[in-house]
């Protein structure tokens, strides 16, 4: 078992050594438009991945994943507004505690159900907190948004630069990185823990996992939190590089673009939410600034997707790279 | 107090429209189990094709032949819905609920864009078949005729599905394809056709919805979005699959809503969607729902 284990991981590592580093010297090479591009990839990426292990290793739809993203941010938000905090650390650490709070709430209700019922459940519980964040614009600023200003970095240990694009397109560029290498990384060591055992046990058959001893509903719900808690880590660190947070990112389409980029990576592999979010990140910026239409694009993409390639990309890779070894010795 | 019966009206007629809409979602799951994202879009689209046609022909044509038009709307809708489930949801039955809800939430990408293309980006009124009618003094409130002629065919309208779906052969079919699609097949029924015409007769009341409150409020874009939500949250009371509980979830949000309004307007959204949740926790099959 631990020999799996270890070959797994080197391999894995095997993948993510090289990416990581043309992610590290990338500010070198590309405009600090592309960065702040990767950035906003990468932060979907983490949201991405913590929506991918109830989707792909739980066997859970959610459509209300808005929800969490937007607590993130605006946990950010508030704490700027209310308690005048500027540390990005503490950023961190306050989010995730908003977030991990909600997502228990929550999450304890939405585990009772699966399939269709979890995923309208999921999406009416979002609203909720859309509604509010949308009507109490006293506390919320309503649709005009919250403004997050530029934070400090490990208590100014970091000198930020006085030049807001320098600052996203490097400081901040690398501090994404580093939260995104952590996240991804504590990703993995939960899928492969024997906690991510029992998720695949239960989304593959929920029955003989309960049989094994398995408490069914209970590991739904920490796989709950767990997946909201890194959602709402990618609100966190969207809110200062957005500069603005709105309800629209609570709205129920945004949950919607979620599920879309897991499923145009794949959620049937590990990587597959990460290069989803990626691709859709730089698909949908283009798509904008191509024509006012972008949705209609967006939309066939999809349609396509779903009809030819339901495996996503990463699932499409690993069947061709499968093909062509299979066929190559003859 | 005064104002009452006015309230009660306006409950009643938002009802009205919102049983259009969760009624043909309602009828779609319950024949084809498809939970369909794009359901709103379908009721913004019968808005705008009315208040387009209506706007086309209001300068020459008689304001009481308007009236004819408002159909319109709603058999576009329904020659949409036609060409759609054929095309984009047979491919997706046999295949898991996650792509279901991918492709109708596609398709609702596509149309809401469809729509400000055609359309352009600013509200679409047609007012005149509310203005030709006047209104009546009830109770000392002025109230346009118009609007209680909604809701008097908002309720025609659930009469006569229910006669269809209970009286007809047709109907029979329709519920035999529901309840079971395999036995259904094996007794000989067409069940591709009777997708198609389900399909369609969800999409035509989504489409009248739109017709029917498009002279009252103009046609704008994100309406679906924001209608498809409250359609949920009727569906999701009612029971997924019934009519009656549309009719019955339709009542109850239309008068929740109306009483939000006045006494707490910050949270009448909110409401409405915890009502929802702690229905699904109390009895997930809805009100009505069957098992």
């Amino acid at each position: 078992m631990t020999t799996v284990a270890a070959t797994s991981a080197l391999r894995s590592l095997a993948y993510a050594i090289p990416v990581v580093l043309v992610l590290l010297v990338l500010p070198y090479i590309v405009t600090p438009y592309q960065r702040i591009l990767m950035s906003y990839g990468l932060i979907m990426a983490i949201a991405a991945l913590g929506f991918n292990i109830l989707l792909g290793y739980t066997g859970l739809l959610s459509f209300g994943h808005s929800a969490y993203f937007g607590l993130g941010a605006y946990a950010v938000a508030f704490m700027v507004k209310y308690l005048h905090v500027t540390s990005m650390e503490l950023f961190l650490l306050g989010g995730l505690i908003a977030t991990l709070l909600v997502t228990a709430v929550f999450g304890f209700i939405c585990v009772r159900y699966t399939r269709i019922f979890f995923a309208i459940l999921t999406m009416a519980l979002s609203q909720v907190l859309w509604s509010l964040a949308f009507k109490f614009f006293w506390v919320t600023g309503g649709t005009d948004g919250l403004r997050i200003p530029t934070p400090t970095i490990l208590n100014g240990l970091v000198t930020v630069p006085k030049n807001k694009i320098a600052f996203l397109s490097h400081t901040y560029y690398y501090y994404v990185l580093i939260v995104f290498v952590v996240f991804a990384a504590l990703m993995w060591v939960i899928v492969h823990s024997p906690f991510g055992q029992v998720l695949q046990a239960i989304r593959d058959n929920e029955t003989r996992a309960a049989f094994l001893g398995v408490r069914v509903r209970r590991a739904r719900w920490i796989a709950f939190m767990i997946s909201g808690g890194f959602t709402g880590v990618a609100g966190i660190l969207w809110a200062p590089l957005n500069g603005l947070t709105t309800p629209d990112i609570l709205y129920w389409p945004f949950s919607g673009e979620i599920v879309f980029l897991t499923v145009l990576g794949g959620f049937g592999t590990f990587s597959g939410p990460i290069i989803g979010a990626v691709v859709f990140n730089y698909l949908k910026t283009y798509a904008v600034g191509l024509t006012v239409y972008w949705q209609l694009l967006l939309g066939a993409v999809l349609i396509v997707l779903v009809l030819a390639l339901p495996t996503g990309i990463m699932g499409t890779l690993t069947r061709l790279t499968l093909k062509i070894k299979g066929a190559s010795p003859k | 107090m005064e104002l009452l019966p006015i309230h009660i009206l306006n409950s009643l007629l938002y009802a009205s429209t919102l049983f259009l809409i969760a009624g043909g979602l309602s009828l779609i799951y319950g024949v084809m189990r498809i939970v369909n994202l794009a359901h709103g879009s379908l009721y913004a689209l019968g808005a705008y094709v009315t208040a387009w046609t209506i706007g086309q022909l209001a300068g020459g044509a008689p304001p009481s032949t308007l009236y004819a038009l408002l159909p319109v709307g709603a058999i576009a809708v329904a020659a949409v819905g036609a060409i759609v489930e054929p095309t984009l949801l047979r491919p997706f039955y046999q295949r898991a609920e996650e792509y279901q809800l991918l492709v109708t939430f596609g398709l609702l990408l596509i149309l809401e864009d469809v729509m400000r293309l055609v359309w352009g980006p600013y509200p679409l009124s047609a007012s005149q078949p509310r203005e030709f009618l006047g209104g009546s003094t009830i109770f000392g409130s002025q109230y346009p005729n118009y609007n209680l002629l909604v809701i008097g065919l908002g309720f025609l309208v659930a009469a006569l599905l229910w006669a269809f779906v209970y009286r007809t052969r047709f109907g029979v079919i329709l519920r035999a394809t529901s309840q079971n699609m395999r036995m259904a097949s094996a007794l000989g029924v067409n069940v591709k056709r009777v997708y198609v015409q389900a399909f369609a007769l969800g999409c035509f009341m989504a489409g009248l919805g739109g017709a029917f409150i498009v002279p009252i409020q103009s046609a704008v874009l994100g309406m679906g979005v924001d209608a498809l939500i409250i359609a949920f949250v009727v569906v999701v009371i009612g029971g997924l699959g019934s009519l009656e509980g549309a009719l019955i979830g339709a009542l109850i949000v239309g008068f929740v809503r109306t009483l939000g309004v006045i006494l707490f307007p910050e949270i009448e959204l909110a409401v409405l969607y915890i009502i929802a949740a702690a229905v699904l926790l109390i009895r997930p099959i809805g009100l009505f729902g069957r098992a």
